[in-house]
């Protein structure tokens, strides 16, 4: 299944402050860990995340901090900050809102139209 | 992994680096943080089984294109895509002890600069006073100059040697400047504070060089120096006159009268802290920004062409003599000055190597032009200085005709002999900066010569 560039898009955003309200994080972890959750489904071009990364802290979203772990190299860590949880929750909401509304839009179509595939040889 | 693989595969990633910070887009820490995801993505492609290099063309692959990548990261950092100054010097890596005491440093010049103009006033010399035999008017060159000069010697670390000169140099203008009975009306004192401060700023300018003032190459540089310096004093005298229009009028809102403090202090400090500043904006941006005199340079060239072939072809048609004012050989002096610069400045951003073009033509059109009606500005003006003999400002006016005529003949036949392809282009800039030498001693025979000459009228 191939998702397509613009709901990509929409929902990089969500996922990433999603991410990071579980705890700071840095590029790679933060792309691997949607990979996982996506079951390999949501496909992002790996520089991309880089300037989405630096406009959320722009925004305030997020902040990012060097660090250098013993025995490692120096790593540029992202933490979500408290406008960038606010951020979240109000991102969470407007998704539920479009997600509950697709769901009644799915179940709505599936009473209107309960033609199973076979019901089109009868007819047709 | 074998230690063979492993430096292949450095070498692979130090050259998308290299390419990586080929992209004004990308500012080294993004660089690096790319770098880190990179290797990353290598390390577990590896750990997957996959050879070392393999890895790195997935991981390149799954990066994205470069083209991409810099679009995406000039639209979210638009602001790199303008040349911004930075003043601390911090992208360039870790800064010098030397380059971070720049600023610092600057500043301390330029408040020396403004502190030193009002020492004087300590002692009972007025700025507005002119009872004092225009003591501010006969210095203020060296109250300007002396302090930028200082700021070269320190900024090129001069040797002992050149500071010696330096301060020779200074010494003798202080002395010609202060030493002379001239009267606060007089001629020679007028062309005194005119000439002082030009044969000074080519003082100023053995310090830019940092004592190489023989070489052609550092000679060119500070006549670019100049030009950029006079554009920024311009500008920052610009934003000081705004400063001072708020200054007066929101003080006079609440019935407080500033206008002594900005006549006294803040318009003179300003100005002497101006100079500091603007040379050292001149120098900071000097990779940065493009430079600003030879862009105006192109815009103005053909202007002033037109105009002057209008004017020569009016003076022909309507056969009208030049009135030979008082100021009508001053103006047409400025005119060879205005014409100089914008041949200067045109062969300081010139490609030395580059062929003649259009441009070079039009260049040559405005020196001959130019020529052909300041001869005939002089044809008109000598007998009338015959009939009413030498004064100061006569003579100074018509030997500043003279230097620029004779710069200016010199230049149009190298300039023809270039275009003709018979003479090398690099002719033409060492004639300029060997050149400099005569308008030193000019403005240093005015200012040391003249008032005796003419009995300090």
């Amino acid at each position: 299944m191939h998702i397509t560039k613009d709901l990509v898009a929409a929902s990089a955003t969500p996922l990433v402050l999603g991410i990071l309200a579980d705890g700071e994080s840095y590029g790679y972890a933060i792309l691997k860990q949607v990979n996982e959750m996506s079951g390999g489904h949501l496909e992002w071009t790996d520089g991309l995340l880089y300037p989405l990364l630096h406009r959320l802290e722009r925004l305030g979203h997020v902040e990012s901090t060097w660090q250098t772990p013993a025995e490692g190299r120096r790593r540029k860590y992202y933490r979500i900050t408290d406008q960038g949880l606010k951020e979240l929750a109000e991102q969470r909401r407007q998704w539920a809102a479009v997600v509950d509304t697709l769901r009644g839009v799915w179940n709505a179509g599936a009473s209107l139209r309960p033609i199973p595939a076979s019901a089109w040889g009868v007819t047709g | 992994m074998t230690v063979d693989s492993n430096n292949d595969l450095e070498k692979q990633i130090a050259e998308w680096r290299a390419y990586m910070r080929r992209r004004r887009e990308l500012h080294q820490p993004d660089a690096e943080e790319l770098e880190d995801h990179l290797r990353d993505r290598i390390a577990e492609l590896t750990a997957a089984g996959l050879h070392s290099d393999e890895a790195f063309l997935i991981a390149v692959k799954r990066m994205g294109s470069l083209d991409e990548l810099s679009r995406e990261f000039a639209r979210e950092h638009s602001e790199r895509l303008w040349k911004q100054l930075v003043l601390t010097g911090d992208d360039a890596g870790t800064p010098t002890s030397r380059k971070r005491r720049e600023l610092p440093t600057m500043i301390a010049f330029a408040v020396g600069a403004a502190v030193a103009f009002k020492v004087p006033t300590l002692f009972g010399v007025d700025f507005t006073d002119d009872n004092n035999g225009g003591f501010y008017l006969r210095n203020f060159g060296l109250f300007a100059l002396a302090p930028l000069a200082a700021y070269f010697a320190w900024r090129r670390r001069v040797s002992p040697g050149v500071i010696g000169v330096l301060v020779a140099l200074f010494a003798l203008g202080a002395v010609a400047a202060n030493a002379y009975p001239m009267a606060m009306d007089s001629q020679t004192i007028v062309l005194t504070m005119i000439h002082l401060p030009i044969a000074l700023w080519l003082v100023v300018g053995v310090a830019y060089t940092g004592g190489e003032w023989r070489s052609d190459r550092r000679r060119m540089d500070f006549i670019r120096f100049t030009g950029e310096w006079f554009i920024y004093f311009v500008l920052i005298a610009l934003g000081g006159g705004v400063l001072t229009a708020f200054t007066v009028g929101t003080f006079s809102a609440i019935g407080l009268n500033a206008e002594t403090f900005v006549g006294q202090w803040l318009v003179p400090c300003g100005a002497m802290a101006g100079v500091v500043v603007a040379a050292w904006l001149v120098e900071a941006k000097q990779s940065v920004v493009e430079n600003m005199a030879p862009v105006l340079t192109r815009v103005f060239t053909p202007l002033f062409t037109v105009t002057l072939l209008v004017l020569l072809g009016a003076i022909v048609w309507t056969s009208n003599g030049i009135d030979v004012e008082r100021d009508v050989l001053i103006i047409f002096d400025l005119l060879l000055v205005v014409v100089l610069g914008l041949l200067l400045y045109a062969i300081s951003a010139r490609d030395p190597a580059a062929k003649p073009g259009v441009f070079d033509k039009l260049q040559l059109a405005l020196v001959v032009t130019a020529l052909v009606i300041d001869v005939l500005v002089l044809a008109a003006i000598t007998g009338r200085i015959t009939e009413f003999g030498f004064t100061a400002n006569k003579t100074a006016a018509l030997g500043e005709n003279l230097v620029l005529l004779a710069n200016l003949s010199w230049s149009a036949w190298l300039f023809l002999g270039f275009v003709r392809g018979r003479l090398p282009f690099g002719r033409m800039e060492h004639w300029q900066t060997r050149y400099l030498v005569v308008y030193a001693a000019w403005a240093w025979i005015v200012v040391l010569a003249f008032p005796p000459l003419f009995d300090f009228a």
